[in-house]
């Protein structure tokens, strides 16, 4: 059994972890919940993103959130453009799995055939920089990363809550007819909708590029966890995202330090398949 | 049987004698491996079409049996010395057993949803993946197979292997044949259509599920099986890929999954694409133009290539090939009202139904008469669709019995309630959207009715539906009826289980005066032939004019019971339905 320091350093990194597992479940719970889109290609946009920030760092020396501003609005454009594309077909959820499945495939090689199949790693003073408290370093990148996830996860969910425009998307999630006959311009708000989950997928692709080695083939990584979380997490709530990326997180860092790191795939799932089967009332 | 009707079939028997041959005729090996490839994409879209494919349940868990069937072969071949071709049905088999378990778990959950089910399937591929890289199966270092022997089945070893990937294809392709064409594909499509209505029908649904899954993976892992020797190093990352699960979608959609010849057609056109490109030295282009084919396909063609053509080649023949032979029908009018037997058909007894905080049902006692036409009354919301739920078995009841024909039935699956003789209709038509009306209703006959032959089935649909007054819709889709026909193709499914009881919930609301006048003559034929019916209705002058008895319920319980004059008149009835003030 390992120290007690070692398993409270394995938690710390756990939970700052399953912020990055948060923030990108976070764009896929909403598609997936409110507007009955499962994204696949998400990942493929975080990565996007985080080779432009790459891009943009080492060749033009564009500081990180200078290139956030820039390609962060950039994900948005796509995201609706994308949803242009359901709209125009009417695409029903398992065609939106396998027709991302397949947008994922073309930006991997696209991002394959630009910046090659080689490791790239966007080295800057951030990447060192941790605090030290008590026995526990704590990274402060990751930390900022676990916060702006924070924000973004508590400011969709009382968005969702408490403004017109939230509680519309709800309706129109449940009974997009009916909603439409109070009024709903739902095709519109989807838009909106589709054009935040890119984002956030954006987002998340800045902080990839600062903290992660980048790879074509990494997008497909993270796949499993994620959507592991997000059903965990309930669909279309941008809270119990977060929560259950930082759940899962921990699990698996713990799971690395007690037992040995090649069983952390499995912690997720196991997670996940036994939550399943108890099928809980929030599920 | 024409000539003309025989020639596709002639052509395929001798394309299959002709591929048998293909190693004896000495081609480059090039040719061979090109082939194997071929077999063994068809072999592993056509077994995931078998579930996902035909019952809708899409799965991305098919690396998971491949890669068990590999493995399996491997271990065993490798540490026991056990023969190559002795693995390949133990292969099999570890695979179904997989399958049945992980099918066992999951389709308890009724409101899985399919989205979840293949993202759950694909969880158990990482899980399985993780187990075999963590122990000695594996061990992180791969499996070398160059050192087991191989059956010299040809005097070459690429022919060997192509001979044994051209059986497994063979097989498979005549499995999916016969399931497309055996009770287990019509339950099976009609699962896909809608899975609640098929249960209420007759189909097992949990049982098919969970033998259509077992198959499917069972044959994926004989492919696995045949396929670690043709890869000869087995590594966990190559084995449990993700292109596997997606190729093999994408190869079915893109071919029609839900036909048993479409994911070969996919698989063949894919696989050629794929080779041309990286025999050109275009690999990642291939991958991105597969991509882009595939979104093409989904947008334009979701049915996939074989449906679309399919579909073009019917509206394209001159004339309907055959007119469809008719029994004939005399709908048999009484002269008198028949006799109601003494004895009760269906009896229940303290029914309870809760939902949550709602009491639905609050204990409710009636007896109905064999041969009665028993009308079930009440306001909104008293219980008169939960009772026939419950009765049908779609809801289970919280406590209480309800017997039918002295059976008791109130705990059991919905299905084997359909083949104790109770039917039922919905209030609004729920038919299976992808059928014909002909195979809607032949549908029902098969689970519902008596074992009989196809022939007997199908004459007895065709009668039902005349009778029904829908002849000349047996080739239409349920989307080009309207409601009226909708209602009464509703009335042929449930008459063609030939039920002893028939539940009838609001045939009536929504119809015209001229059909409703139809359909009440309808209702007295059908109990002219001898079944009991209970009926939900709203329409009064129906019941009053139709039902023998009238049951009355209110806030979940039995309100009044009697002569439908006389309940129609009691005051408390009329008070419950307009308010006190009405009945003083």
């Amino acid at each position: 059994m390992p120290s007690a320091t070692l398993l409270g350093q394995a938690m710390i990194s756990g939970v700052l972890a399953g912020g990055m597992y948060g923030l990108l479940a976070l764009g896929l719970s909403l598609s997936w919940g409110l507007l009955r889109l499962v994204n696949l290609s998400h990942f493929a946009l975080a990565f996007l993103a985080a080779y432009l920030t790459y891009e943009l760092g080492t060749t033009y020396h564009v500081p990180p959130w200078w290139a956030a501003a820039l390609v962060v609005p950039a994900m948005f454009a796509i995201g609706m453009v994308q949803h242009w594309l359901f709209d125009r077909f009417k695409v029903n959820e398992l065609a939106s799995l396998l027709i991302t499945f397949s947008f994922a495939i073309i930006l991997e090689v696209a991002i394959q055939l630009y910046w090659t199949a080689d490791y790239r790693r966007f080295e800057t003073h951030y990447s060192t920089l941790s605090i030290k408290a008590g026995p526990f370093f704590i990274p402060v990148l990751e930390l900022v990363l676990c916060m702006v996830a924070g924000v973004l996860a508590w400011g969709t969910w009382l968005w969702l809550r408490r403004t017109y425009v939230g509680k519309a998307l709800r309706a129109a999630a449940e009974d997009a007819d009916i909603a439409a006959a109070y009024g709903v311009d739902h095709r519109k708000l989807a838009y909106l909708l589709s054009g935040m989950g890119a984002a956030y997928a954006g987002i998340a692709g800045c902080f990839i590029a600062l903290i992660a080695t980048l790879a074509p083939a990494q997008i497909w990584a993270w796949l499993g966890v994620v959507f592991a979380v997000v059903i965990i997490g309930r669909l279309g709530n941008p809270l119990g995202a977060l929560l259950a990326g930082m759940l899962i997180g921990a699990s698996e860092s713990l799971a690395m330090a007690v037992f040995s790191p090649a069983w952390a795939p499995v912690v997720s799932f196991s997670v996940l398949i036994a939550i399943l089967l108890w099928d809980p009332e929030w599920l | 049987m024409s000539p003309a009707r025989d020639l596709p079939k002639a052509v395929a028997a001798l394309g299959v004698v002709a591929l048998a041959f293909v190693p004896a005729a000495g081609m480059p090996a090039f040719y061979e491996s090109f082939f194997y490839l071929v077999f063994f994409w068809v072999s592993l879209s056509t077994s995931w079409a078998l579930l996902s494919g035909f019952a809708g349940y899409f799965s991305l868990g098919h690396a998971a049996f491949f890669g068990v069937g590999m493995y399996t072969t491997a271990a065993l071949t490798t540490k026991f010395e056990v023969p190559f071709l002795a693995t390949i049905p133990l292969g099999a088999g570890l695979a179904a057993l997989l399958a049945a378990s992980i099918g066992a778990v999951v389709f308890r959950l009724r409101r899985l949803r399919g989205e979840l089910f293949a993202l759950l399937t694909l969880a158990v591929t990482f899980v399985i993946a993780t187990i075999i890289l963590n122990t000695p199966i594996d061990g992180g270092a791969g499996v070398f197979m160059s050192a087991v022997p191989l059956p010299a089945l040809t005097s070459t070893p690429t022919g060997t292997i192509y001979i044994l990937g051209f059986i497994m294809c063979v097989i498979t392709l005549a499995t999916a044949w016969w399931v497309a064409h055996a009770r287990l594909g019509m339950g099976l499509f009609a699962i896909h259509d809608d899975e609640d209505v098929a249960e209420v029908k007759g189909v097992p649904t949990f049982r098919y599920k969970i033998v259509a899954f077992a198959l499917s993976g069972g044959i994926a892992g004989a492919v696995g099986s045949i396929h670690a020797m043709y890869v000869g190093f087995l590594t966990v990352a190559g084995t449990f890929e993700l292109s596997v699960p997606l190729f093999v979608v994408l190869m079915s959609v893109l071919g029609g999954a839900r036909h048993w010849f479409g994911p070969a057609i996919g698989a063949t056109v894919i696989t050629a694409l794929l080779y041309a490109f990286i025999s050109g030295g275009e690999a990642i282009m291939g991958r991105a133009i597969v991509g882009l084919v595939l979104i093409v396909a989904i947008l334009w063609l979701p049915d996939g290539v074989v449906p679309a053509l399919q579909k073009w080649r019917r509206r394209h023949r001159a004339a309907p090939a055959q007119a469809v032979r008719r029994a004939e029908v005399v709908p048999v009018m009484p002269s008198a009202p028949p006799a109601i037997g003494q004895r009760d058909i269906l009896e229940v007894r303290g029914v309870t139904r809760r939902f949550g905080g709602l009491q639905a049902l609050a204990g409710v006692d009636l007896g109905v008469r064999e041969g009665e036409i028993f009308g079930l009354v009440g306001p909104n919301g008293s219980g008169k669709t939960t009772l026939i739920n419950v009765i049908s078995g779609f809801y289970p009841l919280t406590s209480g019995t309800i017997t039918v024909d002295g059976a008791e039935i109130g705990h059991a699956p919905a299905h084997e309630i359909a083949r104790r003789g109770v039917a039922r209709t919905y209030q609004i038509p729920r038919p299976f959207a992808n059928m014909t009306v002909l195979d809607n209703v032949m549908l029902c006959a098969t689970f519902g009715g008596p074992v009989r032959s196809r022939a007997e089935i199908r004459d007895e649909s065709v009668h039902w539906i005349g009778f029904t007054g829908l002849a000349g819709k047996e080739e239409a889709m349920p989307a080009e009826l309207n409601l009226h026909e909708r209602k009464f193709l509703e009335l042929a499914r449930a008459l063609a289980a030939r039920p002893k009881l028939l539940l009838l919930d609001e045939v009536l609301s929504g119809l015209n005066p001229a059909e409703v006048d139809n359909a009440i003559r309808l209702v007295r034929a059908i109990r002219a032939q001898g079944s009991t019916i209970v009926f939900v209705e709203h329409l009064m002058r129906a019941v009053v004019e139709l039902s023998d008895r009238v049951a009355v319920l209110n806030e979940g319980k039995l309100f009044a019971l009697g002569a439908p004059r006389e309940v129609m008149r009691d005051p408390r009835v009329v008070g419950i339905y307009l308010g006190k003030a009405y009945a003083a």
